[in-house]
């Protein structure tokens, strides 16, 4: 399976949040601390991901610390995707 | 071998959950007792209705999973459709979550009572409804007790559990056993139309709408200085979309009969959201616009 650059993906989840919360989200943002986004939320970003990138979030990884931030989310996807431990 | 584990004592496949009525509330009951693994028959005489359930309950699974409600240790167990009440049969204790209707809901009462053997609990999950009143439908008053989960029932640990006054003991026991292999923390009160979380919430949330139809505040704004002023978790008017503003509306009405409050007069820009579909998050449209979200 490609694996998509981490900077294209982490482009791409900030341009689908915008889009969805009108708001301004950095990379790095717990997206759902305090004033964050809800639960519900969370579970239709899973689904997008896995449709846009064509993988599938199981068992263990599906837990709210690995879409806490724009960054997680990123590194999920290419873990899933398959990437290698030497990165691009 | 490791050690009996919690969930062992608990032993959740020694019950059978039967849920009556697959509408947001059934088909989220019927998500926490499987994904706590306890075995559920879903039934609606609607086929739709129930097609429509089995793809929400997937959905909510892996939500509950997502943020980490559900034991590690269990496996799920399945959730079996039923087209007829008497699906029920075999069930170890029946949840009612059909509509807010105290003769709807005291007609499935009566006739699952004929149908399951005596003994078995019987619960309504109303949330406004008194439960005396709806045990007078029941073969067997006694089996009878009210629960009122919270929306969503998987996410949210705390239920309200009403004795009504003609509650048996065996029906008590039954019913904290359950919770406890659904992982539960039940508030056990005495029996009242709206108990405690709706005769305060509801009248709450009918102020909080009344606010707005005055031009006093926006939607956003009543719920901003309700979480903010005083810590509110969702504002008043997002839980009105939660919980939907139809449901609220008929248990509005049920507050008004039975107390006579007129603060529980449902105001009429409830009526009107609920005369136009604008339910809330189940519609995609109530107080807010919910674009394509997971309802």
């Amino acid at each position: 399976m490609t694996v998509s650059p981490q900077s294209t993906i982490q482009q791409e989840l900030v341009d689908f949040l915008h889009s969805r919360t009108k708001k301004v989200w950095e990379e790095d943002t717990d997206l759902f601390a305090s004033g964050g986004l809800s639960s519900l939320f969370a579970m239709e970003i899973v689904v997008h991901l896995e449709k846009t990138y064509d993988v599938s979030v199981r068992g263990k990884d599906l837990r709210l610390d690995n879409f806490r931030t724009v960054t997680s989310m990123a590194t999920l996807v290419r873990r899933l995707q398959g990437a290698g431990d030497a990165g691009e | 071998m490791q050690q009996p584990s919690e969930q062992t004592a608990r032993e959740p496949r020694r019950h059978h959950l039967a849920v009556l009525g697959a509408g947001v509330m059934g088909a989220s009951i019927a998500t926490l007792a499987a994904g706590h693994g306890v075995p559920v028959t879903l039934i609606d005489v609607d086929d739709a209705k129930l097609a429509a359930a089995e793809s929400r309950i997937a959905g909510e699974i892996r939500l509950a999973q997502l943020m980490g409600a559900l034991p590690d240790d269990v496996v799920e167990a399945t959730v079996t459709p039923g087209g007829r009440l008497a699906d029920a049969a075999g069930a170890t204790a029946v949840v009612e979550a059909v509509t807010e209707d105290a003769d709807i809901k005291a007609k499935v009462l009566s006739e699952v009572s004929a149908l399951v053997e005596p003994g078995t609990v019987l619960v309504s999950n109303t949330s406004s409804i008194p439960i005396d009143e709806l045990a007078s439908a029941a073969c067997r008053p006694a089996d009878v007790v009210g629960t009122h989960f919270m929306n969503p029932p998987y996410l949210i640990r705390t239920v309200e559990v009403i004795r009504g006054a003609r509650t048996g003991e065996r029906a008590m026991a039954s019913i904290r056993s359950l919770l406890d292999a659904l992982r539960r923390q039940p508030v056990v009160v005495r029996d009242a139309p709206g108990f405690v979380t709706s005769r305060v919430l509801h009248p709450m949330i009918n102020d909080a709408a009344r606010v707005v139809q005055e031009g006093t505040a926006t939607v956003e704004d009543v719920d901003a200085l309700m979480e903010g002023c005083l810590g509110h978790p969702t504002g008043p008017l997002r839980t009105a979309d939660l919980i939907g503003i139809d449901n609220l509306v008929d248990s509005l009405r049920v507050l008004h009969e039975r107390t006579g409050d007129p603060g529980c007069l449902p105001c009429d820009l409830l009526l009107e959201k609920a005369r136009a579909g604008d339910t809330g998050r189940k519609s995609g449209r109530g107080f807010y616009v919910y674009q394509g979200e997971t309802s």
